[in-house]
């Protein structure tokens, strides 16, 4: 049979994250993002196996940054070795709107919860005191990473940035890149998915409950240190794979 | 530290040794645990790799080898394995491999040892065969560490020899021969008509109290028996055992579980574990012949407490060590004052506050004492010897390193050298009209011990404070509201708030803005509960049974205690050993990363715990 190795990688332009914490520090005006940014981020050239992660989950009202609001955030501290999950955190924020039945089907915090909840604002040092040097992980970029822009952007009138390692899109990138993957597509066979739960089971990792903003994030951690364990040398640099 | 992963707790309850155990323990289990990926063919342990956890498999499979490469066993979902390594000195014996992709969960040493101590059946299922005697034999080896480490449940060596109270003398006697044993356990029934201790003999009460006053052979064992028994707990440590019986000056301990008698160990079963320590630093304060000898002892008392501290002592073991030598260089300034004024002309009992009432006493703590008289006492015609007394204590205590207390709280004080229907009217006040002023400066009395004389009194008082303070809803919210008085020394940022000028520009207090604060949060708890506990641990431990709290809140809270506790030690090691005077001052910048981190960790605990009084009263 043949075998066709997963496409290589094109570089892509990400953008030099030490220059734009440097950057940004200076020109951040809420002594939050000063102090966040001022805790700078490790270089490009660090080895993964000497970068501390962060596994980051958020969980929404719904799925427009604009719109919808945060409920929950669980963040997971890691390296290659070890998920510390004794040392994670876990906060439900009042989003301070009502919560649509559909979207507490999806996530089980229901209303009273929420209103015995603090708003956002008063987690946002603690979260950012967690995400401060560390480099963030997540499944799929764009939830975590526009939420808290936009939740940023309104309460405190500015936004965020910072780099993050995607691995849905390590998945994409070993499975809907390659000609195998085409191949499939197009024969309508042995469809890839890369959501969260179907990738940890490549990785013969466990089925966790899914839709609760920790245990994603540990998920998340897991199926992180599993691609690192088959797909990346401990040495290769971090700015390979962040985003 | 999250309760939230759920998932994790779920899994481990669904197999052994963890399906046995309550479920908030195995919560509480999930909290502390890691977690770790090991790709198929990945080597997780080498032989002789140090570890300080074991491992439970969440899914994938295991191999684990002999030295000598042969294969030992293969280990699925469920299984745990590195707990030989624990009992072995932390050395992997068994080197284990990824057979499959494979994810563990990883659960500290600590959390293990908890588990073996305080559950049998986890400790059964761990420790199988004759590795329990093994790792005594190991503890055995280390000498001083055992008596600090040791558990006492691990000194009971023989089955409990018992005989019920109705025997006769001439049944114990035959029953002490047969046994080999030099005590005996007296049973009794209960009101419920299970049995329960009534009290021990031993070879000297059937000398002394038998022989010697010619009693006939069928005398009940009852009449010969020393009642009201002190006991310890089983999973206390040996240590603790020890400075029971120095305390209380007695041979013979009961050892308790589940507030049944599992066995009795002796002082000969404690010497043995005994070599060049703090016995002998009591022995000779005791034995002190004048106050020139009993300032000498500063220096050994110093040396054991550096010894302890560097040999890893927890801070309840140090604190209690220190404050026995206190108590007992107090009972000899007692008696070495009596030597000069002569006999109090009225009972009277020499009382401890603070620190030292709480077993928490550190080198260079400060003396609180009062003096309870008894009622008959005449200001006129008794007060003259009573104040020379005083005097001659504290003036003692200073001397041997005890600073005078600052607040003036010492028995010099007129008004802290009373009749004890004075002192219950003190409390009554505090309690029943309190003020903010007032209770400023006098929260310090509800930590109090009995040291020389009547200490029954002082036993009485407690009882007093406990019955009236909890149903004060009054005072306690005077009493939390001063426990807000210092805050931790945390900034917005979670960052150390350091003292800016001064002798001790960029430092901070560890007692007046950690400990001390959560020590008077604890105390309102317990005052709350109507626990007559005094050290903070304890009082933790009684919070914690009430329900109070929120779970997991007292545990929290202890360990917060425990390491702003050990940075304190440790520094205060440290300047002894520098030969500086001691102090409370920390520079973060002197401190591990590692150390950093959990104090902020902990003053977080507090600064939360402060909201939560806040709010509370």
């Amino acid at each position: 049979m043949l075998y066709f190795p997963p496409e290589k990688k094109k570089p892509r332009a990400t953008p030099c994250w030490p220059d734009v914490f440097v950057r940004r520090a200076a020109e951040a005006r809420s002594p939050l993002l000063q102090y966040y940014y001022g805790g700078g981020v490790v270089d490009g050239d660090t080895p993964l196996s000497k970068v501390l992660f962060l596994a980051l989950d958020i969980e929404t009202t719904g799925l427009h940054p604009g719109r919808d609001a945060i409920v929950s955030i669980g963040a997971v501290p890691f390296t290659l070795e070890r998920i510390f999950s004794s040392r994670s955190r876990y906060w439900v924020v009042n989003p301070g709107r009502p919560l649509t039945p559909d979207s507490v089907v999806i996530h089980g915090i229901t209303h009273s919860r929420i209103l015995n909840s603090p708003d956002l604002m008063e987690v946002i040092p603690d979260l950012l005191a967690v995400m401060a040097g560390a480099v963030i992980v997540v499944h799929c970029r764009q939830v975590e990473r526009l939420f808290l822009d936009a939740a940023l952007r309104k309460s405190i009138g500015e936004g965020i940035d910072f780099p993050v390692i995607d691995t849905m899109e390590i998945e994409a990138s070993y499975f809907r890149r390659g000609v195998r993957y085409w191949l499939s597509q197009f024969f309508g066979l042995n469809r890839y998915s890369i959501r969260l739960a179907d990738s940890r089971t490549r990785y013969h990792l466990p089925q966790y409950r899914p839709h609760h903003a920790l245990t994603d994030a540990l998920a998340t951690a897991e199926l992180f240190q599993a691609q690192a364990a088959c797909r990346f040398d401990p040495d290769m640099p971090v700015k390979e794979i962040w985003l | 530290m999250e309760v939230e992963l759920v998932d994790i707790s779920e899994h481990l309850r669904r197999f052994e040794p963890f399906d046995e155990l309550p479920e908030e323990v195995v919560n509480g289990i999930a909290a502390r645990v890691d977690v770790r990926y090991f790709k198929a063919g990945s080597t997780i342990l080498s032989s002789g790799e140090t570890i300080h956890e074991i491992y439970f498999i969440r899914s994938g499979a295991v191999e684990v080898y002999r030295r000598n490469g042969a294969l030992y066993n293969r280990l699925e979902e469920g299984a745990i394995f590195g707990q030989l390594s624990l009992l072995m000195q932390n050395r992997v014996r068994f080197p284990a491999k990824a057979l499959e992709d494979t994810l563990l969960y990883i659960i500290p040493e600590d959390v293990f040892n908890e588990l073996c101590e305080k559950y049998d059946s986890f400790a059964d299922f761990v420790e199988i065969g004759g590795k329990t005697r093994l790792r005594q034999a190991v503890s055995r080896a280390q000498q001083m560490n055992d008596v600090m480490r040791t558990r006492i449940q691990k000194l009971l060596t023989r089955d409990l020899v018992s005989i019920d109270a109705k025997a006769s003398v001439y049944d114990a006697g035959c029953k002490m021969t047969e046994e080999g044993v030099s005590c005996l356990l007296i049973t009794g029934a209960n009101n419920d008509s299970s049995s329960a201790i009534a009290g021990i003999v031993t070879d000297r009460d059937l000398r002394t109290r038998f022989i010697a006053e010619g009693l006939p052979l069928d005398t009940p064992v009852s009449a010969i028996m020393s009642g009201d028994l002190i006991t310890v707990e089983a999973q206390e440590y040996v240590f603790e055992a020890m400075l029971c019986m120095l305390r209380y000056n007695i041979h013979h301990l009961p050892v308790m579980r589940n507030k049944r008698c599992i066995g009795m160990i002796s002082i000969s079963d404690l010497l043995r574990y005994e070599s060049q320590n703090s016995l002998l630093v009591v022995a000779r304060i005791l034995r002190a012949q004048d106050m020139e000898e009993l300032i000498r002892m500063k220096g050994e008392m110093d040396a054991s407490f550096i010894r302890m501290v560097n040999e890893g002592a927890n801070s309840h073991m140090v604190g209690s060590a220190m404050s026995v030598f206190g108590r007992s260089i107090k009972q000899r300034l007692m008696e070495l004052a009596q030597e000069q004024l002569g006999p109090p002309p009225v009972p009277c009992c020499l009382m401890a506050m603070g620190s030292m009432a709480r077993d928490e006493l550190l080198p260079g703590g400060d003396q609180d004492n009062a003096l309870i008289l008894d009622d008959s006492y005449d200001e006129k015609l008794h007060d003259s010897y009573f104040k020379q007394l005083a005097s001659f204590v504290c003036d003692g205590l200073a001397a041997c390193g005890y600073s005078y207390c600052s607040g003036g709280i010492m028995a010099t004080e007129k008004k802290w050298r009373q009749p004890l229907s004075v002192w219950r009217n003190y409390f009554q006040q505090w309690i029943e009209k309190p003020t903010n002023e007032a209770l400023l400066h006098s929260s310090i009395f509800f930590d109090l011990d009995g040291v020389w004389g009547e200490i029954q009194w002082v036993e009485k008082l407690k009882e007093q404070i406990a019955r009236k303070a909890k149903n004060s809803p009054k005072f306690l919210s005077y009493l939390a509201r001063n426990s807000l008085n210092r805050t931790p020394p945390l900034g917005f940022f979670k960052d150390f708030v350091l003292e800016e000028d001064g002798k001790y520009k960029n430092s901070m207090d560890l007692k007046r803005r950690g400990s001390a604060p959560l020590v008077a949060l604890i105390r309102v708890y317990t005052l709350a509960i109507g626990s007559t506990a005094q050290n903070s641990f304890e009082r933790l431990e009684h919070i914690r049974e009430s329900g109070l709290l929120p779970a997991g809140h007292t545990h929290t809270l202890h360990d917060a205690l425990e390491f702003i506790s050990m940075v304190r030690l440790r520094n205060h090691a440290h300047l002894l050993q520098e030969g500086q005077e001691v102090n409370n001052k920390v520079n973060p910048e002197n401190l591990s990363q590692f150390d950093r981190r959990n104090l902020k960790e902990a003053f977080q605990v507090l600064n939360n715990a402060q909201k939560f009084i806040k709010f509370r009263y």
